[in-house]
């Protein structure tokens, strides 16, 4: 099932012009991952997913993204942002205790219950493969967690609003390889229920989780197709220069 | 030839001359009020009405009325600064009246203190027709002490990390739950800060209140917040310039008093600060 389609985006911060022309569709239930140099785009065209670059008051956008057939401005923002989950580059756990921070998303949406948050709680910890580590120190600061147990929070938090997609954004680029390769296992447990987009600086990561890589460069979609054929055989010479380390 | 450990020694020592500098003035106030005003305090002094023109008995009108003055002060600072501040800092976009504004309080942080009284007069006192009492005098201090309270307020909301507001609002949080849920709580150790800073100069500040509520001599408390009233500060100016053979011990005891009670708020306001201080997780 096609989950976006993305309609000849053009996305402009000032004068600079950050995504070209981009067209390109994710299907639902797979892992897609964004790879790419530095400054090509990547994180610009995760962030216009959920709408969170309209923060920038410079930012300008042409074309168009559709939710399942619907234009992402026509929904209102909240609801966007609870269907579409992201989790940040650097864990950025809220300054509440690690119960708190899981609720936090649950209770804005209107869930007061205490029963039902527990449950919430305990739910999307297990999905995040962080519960056996914090069970008993819920109401710890979540400052106190190790940057892998952190990241891993984050991920529970924006499962327990219920969203449909979730977006990461190079989630293990502080994380050891240890925690890097338990946030890649919940990443990939994920997929069945999920429709997953990574953006990721470590290629061989991409190779790992993703279903599909799309290859951006200087903010143009150069190519979009299985993980397999990207990194066996890409049909772009610039791709094949990226993942053979060549440049970037 | 040069010793640029030498030098380095030179410097440290003006440095921390420096530094000891602002220490000195300091102590030395504290230390003069205290050995001076200390003997003047009593049980007596500080709940008796004053007496014989005011050479003798004690000053608790003029407690009283600095307290109603401050706190009549921050209930209408507060509020009306801490949400321009929030407007300020999450709302307004960079535009001319977003600038108009900034530079008005910037402005009125730069007022002295006297046209402030004045300004009490015409519009409190006598446009709205309070007349001299604890409410125009309150509304004048209150605006004097607004630039401050706002000040302080937008520093401590803009302090709390952007990442926060982008988590939150990457969770479907609208904009006015983000600030209320994740950016005010973690702006409240600032926000007091400004507040306190804002009580102390509400209460020691004399020509805001000296034609809106300080009344020269009133031998009862004031009945409501129409009613003139005597405050510390002016009870001070009078009975060291305008009263004769006033008792050096009473000047400094009222002195005392005016010190201690600014010191206690604060430290009321510290202890707050430092509670929510350790709460604070990044």
């Amino acid at each position: 099932m096609v989950r976006f389609e993305i309609h000849d985006l053009n996305i402009w911060f000032g004068s600079a012009h950050a995504i070209r022309h981009v067209n390109m569709e994710i299907q639902s239930n797979e892992i897609l991952s964004v790879i790419g140099p530095a400054n090509s785009g990547k994180t610009t065209f995760l962030r216009t997913l959920n709408r969170l670059n309209e923060l920038n008051t410079n930012y300008k956008m042409t074309g168009a993204v559709e939710l399942e057939r619907e234009d992402i401005r026509g929904i209102e923002i909240e609801e966007l942002r609870r269907k579409i989950g992201m989790v940040f580059a650097l864990p950025l756990p809220l300054p509440l205790s690690i119960f708190d921070n899981v609720a936090y998303g649950v209770r804005i949406h209107g869930e007061r219950g205490k029963k039902i948050l527990e449950e919430k709680v305990e739910e999307t910890l297990r999905q995040a493969y962080l519960w056996e580590e914090v069970k008993d120190r819920l109401s710890e600061s979540a400052f106190k967690l190790s940057g892998g147990q952190q990241q891993r929070l984050c991920i529970a938090r924006t499962l327990a609003v219920g969203p449909e997609v979730i977006l990461f954004d190079e989630p293990c680029s502080g994380l050891d390889p240890i925690s890097t390769a338990k946030v890649e296992d919940a990443m990939v447990k994920l997929k069945d229920n999920f429709t997953i987009v990574l953006v990721t600086n470590n290629v061989k990561q991409a190779a790992r989780v993703g279903d599909k890589t799309a290859f951006f460069l200087n903010g143009e979609l150069v190519e979009l197709d299985k993980a397999d054929r990207i990194f066996t055989a890409p049909r772009d010479k610039r791709t094949d220069g990226y993942i053979r380390g060549k440049f970037g | 030839m040069k010793n640029p450990y030498r030098t380095q020694n030179i410097a440290f020592f003006f440095l921390f001359l420096a530094t000891l500098l602002i220490v000195v003035p300091v102590g030395l106030i504290v230390v003069i009020i205290i050995q001076k005003g200390l003997p003047a305090i009593s049980w007596q002094f500080l709940s008796d009405i004053p007496r014989q023109g005011m050479r003798a008995g004690g000053i608790f009108p003029a407690i009283v009325g600095t307290v109603y003055l401050v706190t009549g002060a921050i209930i209408f600072a507060l509020p009306i600064g801490l949400l321009a501040a929030i407007y300020l800092s999450e709302y307004s976009k960079d535009n001319l009246l977003t600038r108009l504004i900034k530079l008005a309080i910037v402005n009125l942080a730069g007022v002295p203190s006297v046209v402030y009284g004045l300004f009490g007069l015409a519009l409190f006192v006598v446009f709205f027709k309070f007349g001299a009492s604890i409410i125009s005098g309150s509304l004048t201090l209150g605006i004097m002490i607004l630039p401050v309270i706002i000040t302080t307020s937008r520093e401590a909301l803009e302090s709390v990390p952007y990442s926060f507001r982008e988590v939150s609002l990457s969770l479907g949080a609208s904009k006015w739950q983000t600030i209320r849920h994740i950016v005010l709580p973690n702006a409240i150790p600032g926000i007091l800060t400004g507040t306190i800073l804002g009580l102390g100069r509400a209460a020691g500040e004399t020509a805001p209140i000296l034609f809106t509520v300080a009344a020269f001599y009133l031998p009862r408390l004031p009945a409501s917040i129409f009613d003139q009233a005597m405050a510390l500060p002016y009870h001070l100016y009078v009975i060291s310039t305008q009263v004769p053979n006033v008792d050096e011990k009473i000047r400094y005891g009222t002195a005392f008093v005016l010190l201690a009670l600014v010191l206690i708020m604060n430290l009321v306001a510290i202890v707050i600060r430092y509670k929510f201080r350790k709460r604070k997780k990044w």
